[in-house]
C-alpha cells in the first residue's frame, strides 16, 4: 500500500508540471544532446531579432544566438526548434523546462535575475517612443496627456509609469497582450505614442503601412540590457550558454569571421590558436569540444557579423551599433578572455 | 427473513463509498499542496500572498476605484475584479433585454420582424466571439475620427446641419430668415459637451456640491414610493378590480421628485465639461473604446443565444393556454404578460443561467483588445512581474468560481420562486 501511495504521490508531483523540473533537469546539456536538438524560446515575430519568413525559417539576432549554441553543441546550426512566446508568457515555459533557453529580447533586471540566470547582454537597448510626424512632437517631454500603447507584462509598462511620474506628466496607457495587437492599435489611432525598446521601435515600424509617417523620439528613458536567459540550478548549462555569447564577442575582437576562418586556423598567434581550439582544452572544460568557437564562427559568424546581418546599418532595420560596439571601438561590449 | 450481510446493506454501501471518495479528495488536496510547496521551495520560490502588498508600478486605463502606480497589487486585483464585474453585469442586463426582445420578435406574426430576428440569431451565434470583439474594436470604434476631429454629440450640430439645409434652399427662393433662425437657436443651445472619437466617448462629469445629499435622498424616496405604490395598486386591483396607471405615476415620481429637490436647494450639481487641449479632451469623464467594444460584442453575442432560449420557453407553453386566455377576453399583450411568460420562465431560467455564466467567462477575451479586466491586469501583468503563478492562478480561478456560483445561486433562488405551485 505504501508503495502505491508513493507512486501516486510521484504522479501528482509530476502533474504539477513545472514543479519538479528545477531539480530533475539539472543536466540540460545532456538532455539537449540526447534529444538531438535545442529548444529555444523566441519572440512571436520581431524583425531583426526573431521572426519567421514566409517559408517558416527563423532569422534574427536572438535566433542566430540559438543557432550559434546549436553549432557549438552539434556542429550543426539547424538543430534548433523555435518556440514563439509572447512577452507575457515567456518565463513559465523556461521554468517548466519546455524550452532550454529564452532568447527573446528580455531585459536583465534584479527581480528577474533572482529567479533565473541572465547569461550576459547580447544587445544594449533603451526604451523610447514613436509618434506620428503629423503630431509635430519633437521630444518625449511634450507627451503630457497622451495616450500610449504598450505591451503588457513588460518592463516597458513600469518605465513608462516612472518617466511620466518623474516629469509630472499625465498619460493614458492602453496595454495589449501581444506586440502585433499593440502596433495595430497604435496604427489605427487609438494611441498618440507607441513605446517599447528602441530596437523594437525600429522593427515594429517596418510593419506599419507608411513607415515615413512615423518618427522615433530622441529620448531614451531607461536602460534595457537584453540577453538570453536560462534556469537556475544548472551551472554547466549556464556556462555553456554564457560562453557561446563570449565566444562570438571574442571572435570579433580577434578579427576571426566566417569569411577568414580557414586562414585564421593557420594562424600562428597564440591567442587565436587558443580560441580556435588548436591549443589547450578550453572547450572541453566547458563540456563542449575543442573546436567549439570555430564551429560557431563557421556556421553563424562572430558577433559583429550577426549584428550587421540582422539589425545593423546594412539590414532593413538600419540601426547603428552605438553602445553595442566592442569596447576597443568605443562601445561597451566586452567579453572575458578564453584561456 | 434472512439477514443480509452488512456489506450488502445499501445504506452501509452508499455511506462507505462516499467516505472513501471524500478521503481520497481530501488526501489529494493535501498532497497537492505539500508537493506544490516543496517544489516551489526547490525553485527558490516561497508560496505566499505577501506579494499583494508590493507596489505595482504600472498604470491601468480604466479604474472604478482610485488607482495610481504607487498602489499595491491587491488594489490591482480589485481594479481588475471591478472591471470584470462591470462588463459582466451590464452585459447580462443588456443581453437579457435584447435577447427577450429578439426571441419574442422571432415568434411575432409579423413576417418581416420574425425574419429579421431569425437572421440576427443565425448570423451572430454562428460567428466566433473573438472575431466579433475584434470587429467592434478595430473596424467600428477605432475607425472613429481622431480627437481633433471629434464628433460632437448634441443638439447644436443637428441644428447647424438643418441651418445649412435651409441656407441651401435659399437658392431656390426660400426666405433667408429661416436659416438664420436655426443658427441663432443653435447658438442659444450652445456647443455640445459630449464627444465621440477613437479614444472613446467623452462627456461632462457631474460634480456634487453642497445640498446634493437632498437630491439623492429625493431619489431614494421616489424609489421607495414607487415600490409602495405598486403594492397598493396590486392590492386594490385584487380587491376591487380597478386598475391604476402605475407606470406613468412611477415615472412622474422618479423624475419629478429629484427635479423638485434640485430646484429647492438651488442646483447643487455642476458639470466639469471636457475641453480639447493637447492630444485629447481634458476634464470630464469618458468611456474607453475597449470597454464599449467588449460590452457590445458580449451583449449582442449572448442575446442571440438568449433569444433562442426565450423562443423555446414560449413555444413550450401549450397552445391551449393562449386560447383559453383569448376566450376569456384577454388582449394579446396581456396574454403574453400574464399567461405565457410566467409559464415560459420555468423553461427559460435554467438555460438562461448558462448564458449568464458564459457571458461572465467570455469576458476574459478582453485581453485581446486591451481591456483591463481581472485576467489581463492580475493573471497577466501581475503574474508576469511577480512570478507568483500558482497563487495568482488559484486566486483568479477562485474568483471566477465565486462569481459563477453566486450567479447560479441567485438564478436557482429565482427558479424556485417561479416554480409551479400546485394546490393541495
Amino acid at each position: 500500500m505504501k508503495r502505491v501511495f508513493s507512486v501516486l504521490g510521484l504522479t501528482l508531483a509530476l502533474g504539477l508540471s513545472g514543479g519538479l523540473s528545477g531539480q530533475a533537469d539539472a543536466q540540460t546539456l545532456k538532455t539537449v544532446r540526447d534529444r538531438g536538438s535545442l529548444i529555444c524560446g523566441v519572440s512571436q515575430g520581431l524583425p531583426g531579432f526573431s521572426s519567421p519568413d514566409d517559408k517558416g525559417n527563423w532569422t534574427g539576432l536572438d535566433v542566430d544566438f540559438c543557432r550559434a549554441l546549436a553549432a557549438a553543441i552539434f556542429n550543426d546550426p539547424s538543430k534548433v526548434k523555435f518556440t514563439p512566446l509572447s512577452s507575457k508568457d515567456r518565463f513559465e515555459p523556461l521554468r517548466s523546462s519546455e524550452i532550454d533557453l529564452l532568447s527573446r529580447n528580455t531585459t536583465w533586471t534584479s527581480s528577474r535575475d533572482a529567479l533565473f540566470n541572465f547569461v550576459g547582454t547580447i544587445y544594449y537597448d533603451g526604451q523610447g517612443f514613436m509618434v506620428r510626424k503629423a503630431l509635430k512632437v519633437n521630444s518625449a517631454l511634450e507627451l503630457n496627456g497622451a495616450s500610449v500603447c504598450a505591451q503588457s507584462g513588460t518592463t516597458t509598462e513600469l518605465n513608462l509609469a516612472d518617466y511620466f511620474r518623474a516629469n509630472n506628466m499625465k498619460y493614458e496607457i492602453v496595454a495589449f497582450g501581444t506586440a502585433d495587437e499593440t502596433i495595430k492599435a497604435y496604427e489605427s489611432g487609438r494611441c498618440d505614442a507607441f513605446t517599447t525598446d528602441v530596437s523594437q521601435l525600429y522593427a515594429e515600424r517596418l510593419k506599419l503601412s507608411n513607415v515615413s509617417d512615423h518618427v522615433i523620439l530622441p529620448e531614451v528613458i531607461s536602460k534595457e540590457p537584453l540577453g538570453p536567459v536560462v534556469r537556475q540550478g544548472d551551472d554547466q548549462w549556464f556556462d555553456v550558454v554564457k560562453w557561446t555569447l563570449f565566444a562570438m564577442l571574442n571572435a570579433e575582437e580577434l578579427g576571426i569571421s566566417s569569411k577568414n576562418l580557414d586562414e585564421a586556423l593557420k594562424s600562428k598567434q597564440p591567442e587565436i590558436r587558443r580560441v580556435l581550439g588548436l591549443e589547450g582544452t578550453h572547450g572541453e572544460q566547458l563540456g563542449l569540444t575543442k573546436d567549439w568557437v570555430a564551429r560557431i564562427v563557421r556556421h553563424v559568424g562572430n558577433y559583429g557579423e550577426v549584428f550587421e546581418r540582422n539589425v545593423g546599418a546594412s539590414s532593413r532595420l538600419g540601426i547603428s551599433r552605438g553602445l553595442n560596439r566592442l569596447w576597443t571601438k568605443g562601445g561597451i561590449q566586452y567579453a572575458p578572455p578564453i584561456r | 427473513m434472512t439477514k443480509t450481510a452488512f456489506y450488502n446493506n445499501p445504506r452501509f454501501r452508499s455511506a462507505f463509498y462516499q467516505i472513501v471518495v471524500l478521503v481520497a479528495v481530501v488526501w489529494f488536496a493535501v498532497e497537492f499542496f505539500i508537493n506544490a510547496r516543496a517544489n516551489l521551495e526547490t525553485q527558490n520560490l516561497r508560496f505566499g500572498l505577501r506579494f499583494l502588498d508590493d507596489p505595482a508600478g504600472f498604470n491601468i486605463s480604466q479604474a472604478l476605484i482610485s488607482y495610481s502606480e504607487q498602489d499595491n497589487y491587491l488594489r490591482v486585483f480589485f481594479v481588475g475584479l471591478l472591471n470584470t464585474l462591470l462588463v459582466s453585469v451590464l452585459g447580462i442586463v443588456l443581453a437579457t433585454i435584447l435577447g427577450f426582445a429578439i426571441g419574442l420578435a422571432r415568434l411575432s406574426p409579423n413576417w418581416l420582424l420574425a425574419r429579421l430576428a431569425g437572421g440576427y440569431v443565425e448570423t451572430i451565434r454562428n460567428l466566433p466571439l473573438l472575431f466579433q470583439i475584434l470587429f467592434w474594436y478595430l473596424a467600428v470604434l477605432l475607425s472613429m475620427p481622431a480627437p481633433r476631429q471629434s464628433v460632437g454629440v448634441g443638439l447644436q450640430p443637428l441644428l447647424l446641419f438643418a441651418a445649412d439645409g435651409f441656407a441651401y434652399l435659399e437658392r431656390f427662393g426660400a426666405p433667408d430668415v429661416i436659416a438664420q433662425w436655426w443658427r441663432s437657436l443653435a447658438e442659444w443651445i450652445g456647443p455640445p459637451a459630449v464627444f465621440l472619437n477613437n479614444r472613446g466617448l467623452i462627456m461632462p462629469r457631474a460634480i456634487f456640491g453642497e445640498g446634493s445629499g437632498i437630491v439623492a435622498a429625493a431619489l431614494v424616496i421616489a424609489v421607495l414610493a414607487i415600490i409602495g405604490l405598486r403594492i397598493w395598486a396590486r392590492r386594490r386591483q385584487d380587491a376591487t378590480g380597478a386598475r391604476f396607471p402605475v407606470l406613468w405615476a412611477s415615472l412622474a415620481l422618479l423624475i419629478g421628485l429629484p427635479v423638485l429637490a434640485t430646484l429647492a436647494v438651488g442646483s447643487p450639481v455642476s458639470f466639469d465639461v471636457p475641453v480639447l487641449r493637447g492630444f485629447n479632451f481634458v476634464g470630464g469623464t469618458g468611456v474607453i473604446p475597449e470597454f464599449t467594444a467588449l460590452l457590445v460584442a458580449l451583449t449582442t453575442y449572448t442575446a442571440a443565444f438568449i433569444a433562442e432560449v426565450v423562443r423555446a420557453g414560449v413555444l413550450a407553453v401549450p397552445k391551449g393556454q393562449t386560447e383559453a386566455a383569448t376566450a376569456l377576453g384577454l388582449r394579446r399583450k396581456t396574454t403574453l404578460r400574464l399567461v405565457v411568460v410566467p409559464q415560459a420562465m420555468r423553461v427559460i431560467i435554467p438555460p438562461l443561467t448558462n448564458q449568464y455564466l458564459n457571458l461572465t467567462k467570455n469576458s476574459t477575451l478582453a485581453v485581446a483588445i486591451g481591456y483591463p479586466d481581472l485576467v489581463a491586469v492580475f493573471a497577466g501583468t501581475t503574474l508576469n512581474q511577480t512570478h507568483k503563478a500558482i497563487e495568482i492562478i488559484a486566486i483568479t480561478m477562485a474568483v471566477y468560481l465565486t462569481i459563477s456560483l453566486v450567479t447560479s445561486l441567485a438564478m436557482n433562488f429565482y427558479n424556485a420562486r417561479m416554480r409551479l405551485t400546485e394546490r393541495v
